[in-house]
């Protein structure tokens, strides 16, 4: 099978300060990636430096588009990356304030990017955001309610209706979970578990909890210091981790 | 015999280093040689303590062996697990080696009967043929109809571990490691997996595994496979 | 004319400067153009956008109508009017069919507008997208990219909260296909007369800075759903006074009892019309 996307030596430095340092990496389609490690490790910054939000300050990122062709991103006109944000890919962010409008409808919330790509019929419209607001358990009749007035979890379960509307092929996601109840937590994650099977999305998903990587993920990075110090099987690193911050991390966490 | 070779353990060892325990190193298994061949099954025996179990995480990978190879024959060519890519590892996993262990790990809120059916529909069964092959497999094992569409981390002991036995079985696999699928089973019970890996291997699976119970280890085994403890080194 | 003053009030470089804006608005239909906006003896809000616009245009054979809601009478309409009489000298009218310049706030004349006349509008925010997104450096790209999902959030909003496109005026447009473009807050009944006009139409917007232009004969299409498609308007009465029940009509109180009655809101219009009805 052949890669989705080829992260290639990427770096990001913050003028002398090191984001994340020469980290490569493949990602398959269907597959879940998680980025695992403690706050500064350099995680949100390789995520944003994939998903061409941040500008590299050295190395490589091809994402291979739903028409085989191969795209490097590095050379990307604003304008092509954010269609690529718009029709092929989604970003999940920490806190759904920051990834929702919050000031219109659960309902346009969903809908904003079918008519983003062009979609302009109101029944069709409404008929896909109540399905999706049903996909994540939230009740079709609240599709006209401001998401102000969601709890936490309903907000983050919102952002990520939003976020797989239009069926993107590549998913970022920056600590979905983080800052949630653990009770709230677990149905987002199973909730995420479903859909990344469902819809067959590829997906990158930063976290500092190794317990959601066991969860969603098949592979895991483990950064430290803005740099990759172990890589593999999310089981491997978990039940056989080598380096000494990956033991560190799984100790400090499964010994409960 | 001449059954083809499925796997074949060379010079395996496995050693931890635990760098926060003030480096202390532990050697599980070293040198080891071992061969499995289709339709046998070979079962590890040993005090607790001479690596069984670790032996199995190392062949699936779980855990990453110190020095050796481990080849498993992965659709007629041969393939070095100590070596191979992450990806290559999950699809040796998906199609050619099975894993079933005492535990079953569960995910929050699935149904009892798409956690068993979940291999088979990742393998690209229908949803409705996974769970028809799931249905039979539970029924086989004496898993009451009425937990089915429960999750089954409230089930008992035994309940998980004939889910996790059917989750492991639902997929005919080439290779299968089993480490004590039947710790907890009664004789009943025990009796259906002795059965389900005799149907197993008469298809051609190769067994690899752990059986505590002498009289469900008679009952599976063409061959011992006798392990001792190393010495901390 | 006050001698005092430069003709038509600001110095021939402001003027200069503002024509190189317009000839580029002209240039990219519905386009936002940067210019050096002047404090003008007016309030920002009274029209200091279209009051610059009409000054760089005027020239001495210039005949002026300036109008607000539609009527040449109220305060607004008639101080730009003297304001203009004053420092430029230039003929005044109420009359559409006059006119060669017509500054207007929030209406378009009911009479058909020619290929000689030029309407200039009044607009108090140019940018269609502000209320959705309130960073201008990114509704700038989402122009440039021709990205316009987000207005389609705001008319979803509409049908979700009443059942219909509840937007009824500063109704947006896409002009010539590409820039999505605010046709200042006329009423949307207006809209259909923006399209293919045979006059120039001219949009300045003092406070913001910008000023904008829909050239004659110029695609504009008001935006909609295929299930919700555009709408104007509609009057169950007629205009009282002339009995027009084609044209935009005001409710109005005449009374301390609270009697109604609806009258066009196009003064002019309305006088024709009896004129032509007693003749």
């Amino acid at each position: 099978m052949s890669a989705l996307l080829q992260v290639r030596g990427l770096s990001r430095h913050y003028g002398q300060r090191v984001g994340c340092e020469d980290v490569s990496f493949d990602l398959h389609p269907g597959e879940l990636l998680c980025v695992v490690g403690e706050s500064g490790s350099g995680k949100s910054t390789l995520l944003n430096t994939v998903a061409a939000q941040l500008a590299p300050t050295a190395g490589s990122v091809r994402y291979r588009q739903r028409d085989g062709e191969w795209l490097e991103l590095g050379t990307l006109s604003e304008a092509d990356r954010r269609r690529l944000a718009r029709e092929e890919w989604g970003f999940v962010t920490q806190n759904p304030r920051d990834g929702l409008r919050l000031n219109v409808s659960a309902g346009a919330n969903v809908a904003e990017r079918l008519m983003a790509l062009g979609m302009r019929n109101y029944s069709q419209l409404r008929g896909i955001a109540r399905s999706w607001l049903e996909r994540v358990e939230i009740d079709a009749s609240r599709i006209d309610d401001a998401p102000t007035g969601f709890s936490g979890g309903m907000q983050q379960r919102l952002q990520i209706a939003r976020t797989l509307v239009t069926q993107p092929r590549l998913v970022f996601m920056d600590e979905p979970t983080a800052g949630l109840d653990v009770s709230v937590q677990a149905r987002i994650l199973d909730l995420l578990r479903r859909l990344v099977n469902e819809l067959g999305l590829a997906a990158v998903m930063v976290t500092h909890d190794l317990a959601v990587a066991r969860l969603l993920a098949a592979r895991t990075m483990v950064m430290q210091g803005g740099r990759v110090v172990e890589t593999g099987l999310t089981d491997q690193i978990l039940d056989d981790p080598q380096h000494p911050y990956t033991q560190l991390l799984v100790s400090s966490v499964l010994t409960t | 015999m001449t059954s083809a070779l499925m796997l074949e353990l060379r010079d395996l060892s496995k050693s931890f280093q635990l760098h926060h325990q003030h480096g202390a190193r532990l050697n599980v298994l070293r040198g080891l040689d071992l061969r499995l061949h289709a339709g046998e099954c070979v079962v590890l025996s040993g005090p607790s303590g001479a690596g069984k179990s670790t032996l199995l995480r190392v062949i699936y990978a779980n855990y990453r062996p110190t020095f050796g190879a481990v080849h498993v024959r992965h659709d007629d060519r041969w393939l070095d697990l100590a070596k191979a890519t992450s990806h290559e590892v999950l699809d040796v996993r998906r199609r050619t080696l099975g894993y079933v262990s005492q535990f079953l790990r569960v995910i929050p809120r699935v149904p009892t009967l798409d956690i068993v059916a979940e291999p088979a529909v990742q393998m690209g069964a229908s949803t409705e043929n996974a769970r028809q092959r799931a249905s039979d497999l539970l029924h086989r094992l004496n898993v009451p109809e009425r937990l089915w569409q429960l999750p089954p981390g409230t089930f008992s002991g035994g309940e998980q571990q004939r889910v996790n036995i059917a989750r492991g079985l639902i997929v005919p696999r080439p290779v299968l490691l089993l480490d004590e699928p039947t710790a907890s089973l009664d004789a009943d019970n025990r009796a259906v997996v002795a059965e389900l890996l005799a149907e197993a291997r008469a298809a051609g699976s190769a067994v690899l595994g752990i059986f505590h119970d002498e009289d469900m280890r008679d009952r599976v085994a063409t061959r011992l496979f006798p392990m001792q403890a190393l010495e901390a080194a | 004319m006050t001698p005092s003053y430069n003709f038509a009030f600001l110095d021939e470089d402001t003027k200069r400067m503002l024509r190189r804006a317009l000839l580029k608005a002209v240039a990219i239909p519905g386009y936002q153009v940067p210019f050096g906006s002047r404090e003008m003896p007016l309030p920002y809000g009274w029209g200091t956008g279209g009051i610059q616009v009409t000054a760089a245009l005027l020239g001495p054979d210039d005949v002026l109508k300036v109008i607000d809601q539609g009527a040449d009478d109220t305060t607004n309409a008639v101080n730009i009017r003297r304001f203009f009489a004053r420092v430029a000298g230039v003929a005044t009218t109420e009359h559409t069919a006059d006119a060669t310049l017509i500054q207007t706030r929030h209406r378009i004349p009911e009479t058909s507008l020619r290929e000689d006349q030029i309407l200039v509008f009044q607009v108090p925010e140019p940018e269609p997208l502000r209320t959705l997104e309130p960073r201008e450096a990114e509704t700038r790209t989402l122009h440039a990219l021709a990205d316009y999902g987000l207005m389609h959030v705001k008319l979803y909003e509409d049908i979700a909260q009443y059942g219909h496109i509840a937007t009824s005026y500063d109704y947006p447009v896409l002009v010539d296909g590409r820039f999505l473009t605010s046709p200042s807050p006329i009423p949307k009944f207006d809209n259909p007369k923006m399209d293919h006009s045979p006059a120039l139409m001219l949009f300045g917007a003092g406070r913001e800075k910008r000023l904008y232009a829909i050239p004659p004969y110029t695609r504009v299409e008001s935006l909609a759903f295929e299930d919700h498609p555009f709408e104007i308007q509609r009057w169950e009465h007629r205009c009282e006074l002339c009995g027009s029940g084609e044209s935009y009509l005001d409710e109005v109180v005449v009374d301390d009892r609270g009697t109604r009655m609806f009258v066009c809101s196009d003064t002019d219009f309305c006088g024709q019309r009896r004129a032509e009805a007693q003749a």
